[in-house]
């Protein structure tokens, strides 16, 4: 195994056009910011697929963990009035 | 124990609805390593993928078809580092695959150790090759681990440029000279079989199937897959004027597809095992990449750090 320090990874994120929110589209190494940003536009958009990226370090990401979605995901499931079609309104009311 | 099992249930639920599995989610080591295994080795081999055809860049007969070869091996470059990248999602890191490549332990597509001998065999790479990955990958789309399916829709939109140029210059020299048609109907003479190898051996020999139909890593079996290609390949070939080198190849009314000869399994097992004509040399080529590289992947490291300590300085000067 070499015994070079490996490259750290970055997340990279990229804005397709102008309009659309930046999308996450894999991650690469590089030895900086600069460079992953070098790097994502020719591993990402080598066919015109964005108009501004991001890069993030990948160790500067803080996840929820799957283990625990369900205490904090879940308690949104019985919230159905947070919805439209819970309110109850007559038929031939237009517009509404 | 108990949990374990129902854990695996769970899992197993999850994906025949039709639901992806995310890194971080619970999945049995079983899927992990098998997904570890067949991710880096898909990258591997759109890595390795890049020498036979590399081979030709700089002897491309045209400038439009150097741009087109040139792009496709960028292209394929970029894919390597798609699925490297879907790879250390399961927690193994790059330098690990390399490693794993560089001793031989991982293996790459078979089809890489053949040699390009003839312009005629780039080509027939794009036409053939890329056109069996295109079958293998288009499936692999829809797989249940969400970081694979989703470099796999990213690869699959690219795909179709490289096997297009490649037919591009079949047609080309299919249509030319006697020579030129001749040298088109040696790379189909020498690619075909190796072609329908890469789906990997027939369904009774392969014991992996069945894990990997019941996880929706594989949605058809290798026989299935290598049938269809068939049947798409064979009307491209009669269209080139091309004969496919196989004295059994024939359509069948009754079963709706094309009857084909036996494949010379030897054959594909000692490649598999190592000794196919440029196995070593593939292999070098990669171990010499990656040595005299190191030198430059430690300068860019150091430049970096120095970038980090300059400006840390100037902001204290300047505070
Ligand atoms: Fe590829
Ligand atoms: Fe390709």
């Amino acid at each position: 195994m070499s015994t070079t320090q490996e490259w750290p990874l970055y997340e990279i994120f990229i804005r397709s056009k102008n309009g659309l929110e930046h999308r996450h589209v894999g991650s690469l190494h590089a030895t900086d910011a600069q460079m992953a940003i070098e790097n994502a536009r020719d591993v990402y958009t080598r066919r015109e697929e964005g108009v501004s990226i991001w890069v993030v370090p990948s160790a500067e990401i803080t996840a929820t963990q799957s283990d625990e979605a369900g205490e904090i995901f879940q308690p949104a499931a019985d919230k159905v009035y947070r919805h439209p079609t819970f309110y109850e309104l007559p038929i031939e009311l237009k517009h509404i | 124990m108990g949990d374990q099992i129902q854990l695996e249930e769970l899992f197993q639920q999850r994906i025949d609805a039709g639901g992806k599995i995310e890194p971080k989610d619970w999945m049995p080591e079983k899927y992990r390593k098998t997904h570890i295994r067949q991710i880096s080795q898909h990258a591997h081999s759109e890595i390795v993928g890049m020498l036979p055809e590399g081979n030709w860049i700089t002897r491309a007969p045209s400038l439009r078809r150097k741009v087109g070869l040139l792009a496709k091996v960028q292209d394929e470059a970029g894919h390597g580092l798609y699925l490297y990248s879907a790879a250390e999602t399961l927690g193994i890191s790059r330098d690990e695959m390399f490693d794993q490549l560089h001793t031989g332990k991982a293996k790459y597509s078979s089809i890489f150790n053949y040699p390009t001998l003839s312009w005629a065999d780039i080509g027939t790479i794009g036409w053939l090759v890329d056109g069996a990955a295109i079958i293998n990958q288009v499936m692999l789309t829809r797989t249940s681990f969400g970081p694979y399916a989703r470099a796999m829709v990213r690869i699959c939109k690219e795909e179709s440029f490289h096997q297009r140029q490649g037919y591009e210059i079949m047609l080309g020299l299919a249509q030319g000279t006697p020579e030129q048609k001749a040298m088109a109907q040696d790379a189909l003479n020498r690619f075909w079989w190796p072609s329908l190898m890469m789906f990997g051996p027939r369904d009774e020999d392969s014991p992996n199937t069945e894990l990997s139909v019941k996880w929706k890593i594989k949605r058809k079996t290798n026989d299935e897959l290598r049938q269809q290609f068939i049947d798409i390949t064979v009307p491209q070939a009669e269209y080139l004027g091309l004969t496919i080198p196989d004295p059994d190849l024939k359509w069948n009314d009754e079963r709706g597809h094309y009857d084909f000869g036996e494949i010379d399994w030897d054959e594909f097992w000692t490649v598999v095992k190592g000794n196919g004509p440029c196995n070593t040399e593939r292999l070098k080529a990669r171990v010499d990449a990656w040595e005299e590289g190191a030198w430059v992947r430690e300068a860019a490291l150091a430049y970096s750090e120095k970038q980090v300590i300059k400006k840390n300085q100037k902001a204290k000067l300047a505070s």
